[in-house]
């Protein structure tokens, strides 16, 4: 939680002795509400004072890195519970699990696989995260060797999975710490073993612990204790109903209590509830909305992880700032150049309302998108940047008469005040007037479109 | 060792209990809700959200062939698709008048009120009804929908601000709930509430539906704006604390990840699959957001959606 000004003052020794470069405490406490100075520079700072200056400039869930600077997956760091309050901010990276006890070759074509997984989705390109590599073998030397063998596959971020730190240890001297592996995990056996580990090899550690918040709460702070800052939960809860709950208290804890032994991001395995493919998606989405921030897959199949990772970018989008379209003509199924034309806005909503029926109307068709800088049709009209101009001028922006053959073009029914202005603008096109919704679209068509 | 307290919530309102079917029909509460869906341990869900199923009083024409071959013969028959459905573990059927719809055939309100009938009788569990959508035609056929289930407690929709009045009408006279459809937006949605109770509805007799973005497809605004309104309810405004109802089957089944089988991307995956986890993923994460009912469509999404939901409740381990 931010101090104000005031509050941060009344930490300071207010001697106002000018030391600090400011001529009183108080204005040097305005500069460090504002972020623009360093407490060190009061040289007559008490240690308490520190503390407790620190601890409220620090966020409540802390931002974890994984991985290396090519290739990291960043999470934590996060301030609210409903994304309509504000926005979450980090997506959460989603793995696929490795077993060193599988063949090698099995092992490299998952790799290849999961790490060539790439699609492209209203504009962005998306993919997969990285790997957790299990020491199911139970042997130290298979482990570093699976290790080695998928680091030098690929440069995605890596979870190392055994609660034995002797193979925790050779692996990681293999994974190449500049890579920052996760280490998990640590438990109430194993925990200053891997702290140490932790921070001999400066890598981010998992805290695992099942027996209730208070039991995980203890073990963390052990584990902070010993220098680790940089950690991950695991707080055990694996089915819909428990993570669920579970997940939602750790967020409320650090978020509304700023409790710091929980203020770390949470790791989640939807495939040791389920047993198929599909649950284990199913209950993946669940954490994607429900506060995990790293979700470890044990299958992968395209069909699988696409809905997922357009789930996380539904999720994720900034609601503060709906999803803007690139303007352009976009293709709505495979349209041919007597097809229909119709205009719209560039909010997104707005494209996948028409988009979606228009696809579904039976007529592939062009759909234009204009910019109104993420404004809904009216709204947009309404504020002077859906007008015959803007229209016109993106007609001509795009060619769209080398794309259609036809010369007509569509209106969103709400706008049919500009019909006029717009045939004054595209003197040789026709404008025709659509309906005002969107559901409406295919009926429009099916009576209107006559090429 | 630390102790861990978890803030719990104080929330001063509830969601509002509705009723559907009684009379010899068999009947479902929905809404009781005192805290955020399946948070168990901060106050009580009385009333497991349900899953309806969706029938249509004519044989589908943009169905994708997995979709029509898990139901078979029977659609294109209300009553025989309303059998199956309760065989499939349907909590409520959903019948769609799709062929009242001026351009899928502008079928009467006479053809409406027989295909309500074969739906009534062929199951005993509690039944919607929702209109073509285009709201002079939904004032015909749901008010000869309303006449047709009269005692039955069925829900009617979707009853929009500009034909709000002719369909309260029919719900208050025949004893049924109605449901306000309102375009993904938190003050409308709650402006058609207070409307529908001014003309004499009580709250007890009105589900929300504040319109599904499906997955890919707007799912964001439907799961904040539900999010909000539910908070909004437990927070005491009794005109937002209506249960929910999410028309996820269509919603899903509509968009080309669920319909395309060639010309996508390699990158989409197997088409069957991808299509089942597009509504799957549609359902629940709307269930976590608030929804009391999700209409489905397909058999497996409604197997799996009652498994994901006894675990939620608490019911039984999968």
């Amino acid at each position: 939680m931010a101090l104000t000004g005031i509050e941060i003052y009344k930490y300071l020794p207010k001697t106002n002795c000018k030391e600090c470069g400011f001529p009183t405490c108080l204005a040097f406490a305005m500069k460090l509400a504002a972020k623009s100075v360093e407490l060190a520079q009061c040289p007559y700072v008490t240690e308490e004072a520190t503390q407790a200056l620190e601890a409220a400039s620090r966020p409540p869930i802390r931002l974890v890195t994984v991985g290396g600077d090519d290739k990291k997956i960043e999470v934590g760091n996060e301030v609210v519970m409903f994304r309509h309050e504000k926005t979450f901010y980090h997506q959460p990276g989603i793995v696929v699990r490795l077993k060193d006890s599988d063949p090698a070759d099995a092992i490299a074509s998952r790799v290849d696989a999961v790490a060539g997984y790439n699609v492209e989705r209203v504009g962005l390109e998306i993919s997969m995260d990285g790997f957790a590599i299990e020491n199911a073998s139970g042997d130290a030397a298979a482990f570093a060797a699976c290790v080695a063998a998928v680091r030098a596959k690929t440069k995605l971020p890596l979870i190392l999975m055994s609660s034995n730190p002797t193979a925790m240890e050779q692996a990681l001297a293999k994974a190449d710490s500049q890579t920052r592996p996760l280490i998990y995990t640590a438990t109430k056996e194993n925990w200053e073993q891997m702290a140490g580990l932790a921070t001999q090899f400066k890598c981010p550690l998992a805290v695992s612990e099942a027996g209730g918040l208070d039991e995980l709460a203890a073990l963390t702070e052990q584990v902070m204790d010993k220098g680790v800052e940089d950690i991950v939960l695991d707080p055990g809860a694996r089915d819909f109903g428990e993570s669920l709950s579970t997940l939602t208290q750790i967020r409320r804890m650090a978020l509304k209590k700023s409790f710091q032994p929980l203020g770390f991001p949470i790791i989640a395995f939807p495939g040791e509830a389920t047993s198929t493919e599909e649950d284990e998606a199913v209950l993946a989405g669940q954490q994607i909305s429900k506060y995990a921030s790293l979700i470890v897959l044990d299958h992968f199949s395209p069909a699988m992880v696409y809905p997922l990772l357009t789930l996380r970018l539904n999720i994720y989008t900034d609601p503060q700032k709906p999803i803007q379209l690139s303007p352009g003509m976009y293709e709505i199924g495979t349209p041919k150049a007597t097809s229909p034309l119709c205009v719209t806005t560039n909010f997104s909503l707005t494209y996948f309302s028409i988009a979606g029926e228009l696809e579904s109307s039976g007529f592939p068709s062009w759909l234009l998108v204009c910019d109104t800088e993420g404004l809904s049709v009216l709204t947009a009209w309404a504020a002077g940047k859906f007008d015959a101009e803007k229209i016109a001028k993106t007609v001509k922006e795009f060619n769209v008469a080398e794309s259609v053959s036809h010369k007509k073009v569509i209106l969103p029914g709400h706008v049919a005040v500009l019909r006029g202005e717009l045939e004054e603008e595209l003197p040789d096109w026709t404008v025709m007037v659509g309906p005002r919704e969107a559901v409406d679209v295919g009926g429009y068509l099916k009576q209107q479109w006559t090429n | 060792m630390p102790t861990v307290e978890v803030p719990i919530e104080k929330w001063t309102g509830k969601v509002h209990e509705v009723t559907l079917g009684g009379n010899g029909r068999k009947s479902v509460v929905l809404g009781g809700a005192s805290t955020l869906p399946f948070l168990h341990f901060e106050g009580q869900m009385p009333h497991r959200p349900l899953v309806a199923i969706e029938v249509q009083d004519r044989e589908p024409n943009d169905w994708p062939p997995s979709l029509v071959s898990a139901w078979g013969d029977c659609l294109g028959d209300p009553g025989a698709w309303a059998k199956k459905a309760v065989e499939f573990g349907a909590d409520i059927v959903t019948l769609y008048l799709r062929s009242a719809h001026p351009e899928e055939g502008n079928t009467s309100a006479d053809d409406a009120k027989k295909s309500v009938e074969k739906v009534l009788s062929a199951v005993d569990i509690p039944v919607i009804v929702i209109g073509p959508e285009v709201a002079e035609k939904d004032n015909e056929v749901l008010v000869a929908a309303s006449d047709a289930a009269r005692g039955q407690r069925i829900a009617l929709g979707n009853c929009l601000e500009k034909n709000h009045r002719t369909i309260a009408a029919a719900c208050i006279a025949d004893g049924h709930v109605a449901i306000a459809k309102s375009p993904i937006e938190i003050n409308l949605a709650k402006q058609l509430n207070v409307l529908l109770c001014d003309v004499g509805l009580t709250p007890n007799s009105i589900l929300m539906d504040p319109t599904t973005g499906g997955l890919g497809y707007g799912l964001e605004y439907t799961y904040s704006v539900m999010e909000r309104l539910r908070l909004s309810a437990l927070g005491g405004d009794s005109m937002t604390a209506m249960p929910m109802i999410c028309n996820v089957g269509e919603e899903s089944w509509r968009q080309k990840e669920s319909k395309a089988a060639e010309g996508v991307p390699e990158a989409w995956g197997d088409n069957d699959e991808r299509a089942l986890l597009w509504e799957k993923i549609t359902a629940t994460s709307l269930l976590y957001s608030g929804a009391d009912i999700v209409v489905l469509r397909h058999p497996r999404t409604v197997e799996s959606t009652k498994a994901v939901l006894d675990n939620l409740m608490g019911q039984s381990a999968r």
